[in-house]
């Protein structure tokens, strides 16, 4: 079974189901468009899933590698998953067809184009979890910059210009200098293979500035406080099926980045700055959570939170501990399912209203009783309730942090239960109450498709928040190998030093 | 002496069909699409013609100021297609403003005669004459459109301009001779020994002329009124091919009889990149005529040409050969596209025209879009290689500053190509444009936005060809 090129295929269904659609036109008032490209994405999905059922836990090496001449003797296409990325694959392969299911009136003009757009989004960002090579991966992480802009700008509210801008130059900006690091890390070491480069290291008195370089495009990527505010922007003009790719998975290529690159290939850089991470992450915890309190838009709200939450994943990756890193990853995840449908919620509800502000609503309970249920288990989710994938990633992460650092662990506790406040207050203002506002009484609630899609999304939730063994199970040998590798790394550093 | 006429058949071909042309102009009346199609068959020719020439060693002919190896044959390959595709897709256009005259063809031709001779020279005076024949052409092509007072003043601003660079590049190639008693540029280095302070006077000369003729920074002043005031066809040209040939002419120079004064001139070339890099990127912002905004967006661009050349490395003189030659295709998309700017024979140029174009032309937007993002350097785009290829070979000789500061320059340069995609796909639209283009036009957008799309796919389509040029 390893001949076929599973991971070029799930990178290549979506572009080319792209490609059909550019090309073809569509019958019936556009929908026959959109079942295609939800048929698709599911091929995909049921592909990686495939991959998932392959995929051997006990061995921590790259697995379903291919590696094929891309440039004469310079830049191989190689690509392969091992225990940390197949998770972020399948995150992306599941919540890309929910994403197009999603879209309907809400996206009136030039649907094509919207579909045309996530698909090689889909493509891209599925590249970007399997790249084996620094220059691919870069490829594939600059990439998304394109589709992206124009699904902010074209389909976006009324400020898109100036958010896709913001978007799209902040980006590019934390990524260029990640550029010149990753030439000179072909230079000073001969390949941008980032297998040979776990084999043969680089060369520490260059860790640093080149883990700086890479944290510049990650940091702005993930986003960290203080270069996160494209974030709130970004996602209060998108449609609401750009800011779920966006929260569910675009953050997390710089989470992924951080674990793959930032610790993989620089540990002693990493050991360096692990304090200034911390304070970063922790003022991103504590103030963002404080700065979500006082908003007064949902979409922002949850943006704000996406960078607290965001925080902690950052903290964890640094403390180096087996749980503060798998927490890392399972909260990753987590937040990707939860997030992205919080901003599905926020959809429903702007989609009949056409307000996201919080004032505008209360007691919507009387009208949507359905509704309500679902966002109650999100809004938990998102607080991190025992039962819910939320909170075994940051029980993980605190568990780790504690391990590491007894204080910064205390600060990011306060963490959760800012967390917990925001969550349960935007809940309480939306939610309950009494139904004062006329225009709300007319409200419909969930209809049979947003029903089955928030369905969708609430059972890997909670379900892995029961059970969270098989994704424990897929990442621990690859993250334990990450662990021993960093430290025999700065072992070697320290013996040396002396 | 007979056996060195054998190298030089693609530039004796075209120059006698030139003077075959004007006298069929002359003598024929109304033969201007005859003279038209017959340039555009004379360059299908040439291009066998210039194959043909053995180019695996350096040959060096008549009397040795005349060189032919393998960049002067991959150059002038790629002026001979350039200027076919600027033919095929410019026809229209001009017959549409009304100067589809005999004239035009024959002007294009011995224009490139000129770029040929330049690239091949191996001698002063040899590269002088090559430089005139192409510029005293470009003149009369600025104000073509002569009943326009743009185009005039843009004729007449570029001629006076050019002859002052003209009589700089001269002065220092005097000064040059002056102190190494050669003309012949393998002469030259062997000549100067140790007292090079003359040389030096005149190389910078020589380097300030260059600089003119390929708009780099502080000598960039002419280009956006000669972009803008020039008929679009002619800006075309302009956009492409004096900067093909006045960068070979740049490596031919600072790696032949420069090549040991290189601590002198990599400092005036780096200053040259990032000026030209900076200065291009933050003046195109406040554009709102696309053909100004191409003419600052092409000095950026040189900028980036010229940062591989300061390396002093093979890579590094590849890595430009690739940079012009992906700047070249992505040019000629954008000007494919501009062309079709048109209702009933009234072509538009400025950005606002293009507002919501995507509505009404999701093709013509869509090869756009592609080629805008790519003149940005967004993977994975032909565009990003191009820089790619540049920094790859500036970081190589640990030169971060250049690199970080153009890396940085493509980020300001990235606002205002978004910007012309904001108008594009994010505003209203506007009346719609004529889709009755002719075939060459349309089917030069296809082939080079394809070649921008797909250039990920096989990279190595360019390499293997750039990878050949070995000079240092």
């Amino acid at each position: 079974m390893m001949n076929i090129p599973i991971l070029s295929l799930l990178i290549c269904v979506p572009t080319v189901g792209a490609l059909f659609i550019l090309f073809t036109k569509s019958t019936e008032k556009y929908n026959s468009h959109k079942y295609i490209s939800v048929f698709i994405s599911i091929i995909n999905f049921i592909l990686s899933i495939y991959l998932w059922y392959k995929f051997d836990n006990s061995n921590s090496s790259f697995q379903f590698v291919e590696n094929r001449e891309w440039i004469y003797g310079f830049i191989n296409y190689k690509v392969g998953v091992d225990g940390i990325s197949i998770l972020f694959v399948v995150l992306t392969t599941f919540i890309t067809p929910l994403c197009i299911l999603s879209v309907n009136s809400t996206i009136k003009n030039r649907l094509k184009d919207f579909l045309v757009a996530i698909l090689i989004m889909e493509s891209l960002m599925i590249g970007v979890f399997c790249s084996l090579d620094l220059v691919i991966f870069y490829l594939f992480f600059e990439g998304g910059l394109i589709p992206m802009f124009l699904i902010i700008g074209i389909w976006g509210g009324t400020r898109r210009v100036y958010s896709a801008f913001k978007f799209f130059l902040y980006t590019l900006l934390g990524s260029v200098l990640m550029l010149v690091a990753i030439i000179y890390i072909y230079w000073i070491s001969g390949t941008s293979d980032v297998e040979k480069l776990y084999e043969i290291g680089i060369d520490a008195k260059y860790q640093k500035i080149l883990w700086l370089a890479f944290f510049s495009s990650f940091a702005v990527k993930t986003p960290m406080w203080p270069v996160h505010t494209w974030l709130p922007d970004a996602h209060v003009e998108a449609p609401t099926a750009g800011s779920v790719l966006l929260a569910a998975i675009l953050l997390k290529m710089a989470g992924y980045g951080f674990i793959r690159f930032s610790i993989g290939l620089f540990p002693i850089g990493s050991d360096y700055f692990v304090s200034f991470v911390y304070v970063l992450s922790l003022i991103a915890i504590i103030y963002t959570s404080l700065v979500a309190l006082m908003q007064e838009d949902m979409k922002k709200l949850i943006a704000y939170s996406s960078v607290a939450h965001m925080g902690f994943v950052t903290l964890g990756i640094f403390t180096m501990t087996q749980q503060g890193l798998e927490g890392s990853i399972f909260q990753m995840i987590s937040h990707g399912i939860i997030s992205a449908t919080l901003f599905l919620c926020v959809g429903v509800i702007y989609e009949r209203m056409q307000t996201r502000e919080i004032k505008r609503y209360g007691g919507i309970v009387e009208v949507m009783p359905k509704y309500s249920i679902i966002l109650m288990i999100f809004t938990l989710g998102a607080l991190g309730l025992p039962g819910t994938t939320g909170f075994i990633g940051e029980f993980l992460i605190l568990m780790g942090a504690f391990k590491d650092n007894f204080l910064v662990a205390v600060i990011a506790s306060l963490g959760v239960i800012l967390g917990a406040a925001y969550m349960l207050w935007l809940y309480k203002r939306v939610v309950f109450g009494e139904l004062i506002n006329e225009d709300l009484k007319n409200l419909v609630d969930l209809k049979k498709s947003e029903v089955i899609i928030l369905t969708l999304l609430a059972i890997p939730s909670l379900y892995f928040g029961f059970y969270p063994e098989p994704l424990i199970n897929t990442v621990e040998v690859s993250v334990s190998d990450l662990i021993d590798n960093y430290n025999a790394n700065l072992e070697i550093y320290m013996a040396n030093k002396k | 002496m007979i056996i060195d006429i054998y190298y030089v058949i693609p530039e004796i071909f075209i120059s006698l069909s030139l003077m075959f042309l004007l006298l069929f102009g002359v003598f024929k009346k109304n033969s201007s699409s005859t003279v038209y199609s017959l340039s555009i068959l004379i360059l299908i020719i040439s291009i066998p013609l210039i194959l043909n020439v053995p180019s695996t060693a350096e040959l060096l002919i008549f009397n040795e100021s005349y060189k032919i190896d393998y960049l002067s044959n991959f150059i002038k390959i790629l002026i001979v297609i350039s200027t076919l595709f600027v033919l095929l897709t410019s026809s229209q256009y001009l017959k549409s403003i009304k100067i589809y005259n005999v004239e035009y063809p024959i002007l294009i031709l011995s224009s490139i005669l000129g770029m040929m001779v330049m690239v091949s020279s191996n001698d002063l005076i040899v590269f002088y004459i090559g430089l005139e024949l192409q510029s005293l052409a470009l003149y009369v092509l600025a104000s073509f459109n002569r009943d326009n007072v743009l185009s005039s003043e843009s004729g007449l601003k570029y001629f006076v301009l050019s002859a002052l660079s003209s009589g700089l590049l001269l002065y220092g190639c005097s000064l040059v001779y002056g102190f190494s008693s050669s003309t012949n540029f393998s002469q030259i280095s062997l000549n100067y020994g140790v007292s090079t302070q003359g040389i030096i006077f005149g190389m910078v000369f020589i380097l300030v002329g260059l600089a003119f003729k390929i708009s780099a920074v502080p000598f960039h002043m002419w280009a956006p009124d000669v972009y803008q005031g020039s008929p679009t066809s002619v800006t075309l040209f302009f956009a492409i091919l004096p900067k093909i040939a006045a960068l070979t002419v740049f490596i031919r120079f600072l790696y032949t009889p420069f090549i040991n004064l290189i601590d002198q001139w990599q400092t005036i070339i780096i200053f040259l990149s990032i000026a030209s890099m900076l200065f291009g990127a933050v003046a195109a912002i406040g554009q709102k005529n696309l053909k100004r905004l191409i003419a600052y967006s092409s000095i950026s661009h040189m900028g980036y040409a010229l940062a591989g050349l300061t390396t002093g490395t093979n890579e590094g003189i590849q890595s430009s050969v690739s940079y012009i030659s992906i700047y070249l295709v992505m040019n000629l998309a954008f000007f494919s596209c501009i062309f079709m700017l048109k209702r009933e024979d009234k072509y538009y140029e400025s950005i606002d025209d293009l507002s919501g174009l995507s509505k009404n032309h999701p093709l013509l937007s869509f090869s756009l879009l592609i080629v805008l993002f790519s003149l940005a350097g967004i993977p994975p785009l032909a565009g990003f290689f191009a820089k790619f290829y540049v920094f790859m070979a500036v970081i190589e000789q640990s030169m971060f500053f250049l690199a970080i500061v153009g890396l940085l320059a493509t980020v300001v340069a990235a606002f205002y190509y978004l910007r012309i995609i904001k108008v594009i796909y994010f505003d209203n639209e506007v009346e719609k444009y004529d889709t009755n283009h002719s075939i060459g036009l349309k089917l030069s957008l296809i082939i080079a936005t394809i070649l921008i799309l797909t250039y990920f796919i096989y990279p190595n389509s360019l390499i293997d060809f750039v990878s050949k040029i070995d000079l240092v």
